[in-house]
């Protein structure tokens, strides 16, 4: 695998993720339970589609192949997606999308925060401003989680339950390919291994102020990255695709 | 051809007026998201920065930076977006401060941006100075915006985010 090869497969797989992540996000649009909150998911999904363009639209520009970030969205199929599995879980409530957002919106403080000195310089340049989003999507969530994990019986049952399915899919924020030996050697990827640690006290410290418990099971399910997904993301990509894929050369 | 008999001052002074689409009692130049004019043989290249990565005034800044430039027959002109480095509100001048204040918008503190969570920054409110405001909804109508109340006017106003 060549270098090129490499940072594209990179750039997809944070487009991608961001991608995904919006999505789900922006299906809260005029369903969340308040009107604050409904603000909140979509400014939230706003950000991650700002990212996604960046991301998606340098990668097509990486391969060279004059894609644009529109082609890259709507002209993949599902095993050509690189997101990690735990951003496409489908929303089973709103405990369970502020449990997962946290869990991930921490993890990305984490990794823009180190890519922000990565010898790429676009990619550096990205995550700068995405490090500042990432930053206050945590803050947001975080305090959701403690809400609901220190509200009602009800409001903990949930969050707990979220968690508890939610947990078998961290591990895929920390999945690494060869791709990801070669981009690190180059001082252009982010260390996850070293963010881990990190990512995990952090972790600790709201779920014991949201008085939820970590699963004891640490099974992990991971192929996002070699693009195996679960059932939930194909049903995503058919409604998000329909329109390009029914007028292939439409545009605005 | 390009016609050089401006200069980047000028282009400049001239761009500076384009109010933000969003928030049009500060320019883009105010903002921050003017960054630099650069005249080479192919023209004039314009450089601005979005606040916020998913920031949809982007395109219409462009728009205005073209149409502005059309205007006063000043060609070819081009807009060109470069991210680093990265906007921050620091950027903010002490009178795009002050517009935004009377215009009913608690400007953003200076490089405090707040990482704790339930946040403990005070916030004045814009209309009667009162320090005792509340969060009303971290969100709100653009990206680049929070919902405060007052608790001694006890009217409702935006703060400019920390960014």
């Amino acid at each position: 695998m060549t270098k090129e090869q490499a940072l594209y497969n990179y750039c997809v797989r944070l487009g991608d993720n961001a991608l995904v992540q919006s999505y789900r996000l922006s299906e809260w649009c005029s369903n969340a339970p308040i009107l604050e909150e409904d603000l909140a998911l979509t400014n939230m999904a706003l950000d991650m589609t700002g990212r996604a363009q960046l991301l998606l639209q340098y990668a097509g520009k990486v391969a060279g192949h004059g894609k644009t970030a529109d082609d890259m969205a709507y002209r993949r199929a599902e095993r050509e997606y690189r997101n990690d599995l735990i951003s496409e879980l489908p929303d089973a409530d709103f405990a369970f999308t502020m449990v997962r957002q946290m869990l991930v919106s921490t993890f990305e403080c984490f990794l823009y925060a180190a890519l922000v000195s990565s010898s790429d310089k676009e990619i550096a340049a990205i995550a700068a401003k995405a490090v500042k989003e990432a930053r206050y999507h945590m803050a947001h969530t975080s305090e959701w989680v403690i809400r609901l994990g220190d509200g009602t019986e009800e409001s903990n049952r949930r969050a707990q339950s979220a968690l508890n399915i939610l947990w078998s899919y961290t591990g895929g924020l920390f999945e690494t390919t060869d791709a990801d030996a070669l981009l690190l050697s180059e001082g252009m990827a982010a260390d996850v291994s070293q963010i881990k640690t990190k990512w995990q006290e952090n972790i600790e410290a709201i779920l014991r102020e949201a008085k939820l418990i970590l699963p004891a099971d640490d099974y992990q399910q991971t192929g996002g990255r070699q693009g195996l997904h679960t059932e939930y993301l194909g049903h995503m990509l058919t409604e998000m695709q329909y329109l390009h894929r029914t007028y292939p050369e439409a545009i605005w | 051809m390009v016609n050089t008999t401006y200069t980047k001052s000028q282009i400049i002074d001239l761009l500076a007026g384009i109010p933000d689409p969003e928030i049009p009692v500060v320019s883009i130049q105010e903002m921050g998201m003017l960054r630099d004019v650069v005249i080479t043989e192919e023209g004039y290249d314009i450089i601005i920065t979005p606040t916020y990565t998913g920031c949809p005034a982007m395109g219409r800044i462009e728009q205005d930076i073209l149409g502005m430039m059309e205007q006063h027959d000043i060609a070819p002109a081009k807009v060109t977006l470069t991210l680093d480095p990265a906007w921050s509100t620091d950027w903010m001048s002490d009178e795009a401060r002050e517009k935004l204040r009377k215009y009913g918008i608690a400007p953003p503190l200076h490089s405090s941006c707040n990482k704790a969570r339930f946040g403990d920054n005070v916030i004045h409110c814009p209309i009667c100075n009162s320090e005792h405001t509340s969060m009303v909804s971290r969100f709100g109508s653009t990206a680049c915006k929070s919902l405060y109340r007052c608790n001694s006017c006890l009217e409702s106003f935006e703060y400019f985010k920390c960014h």
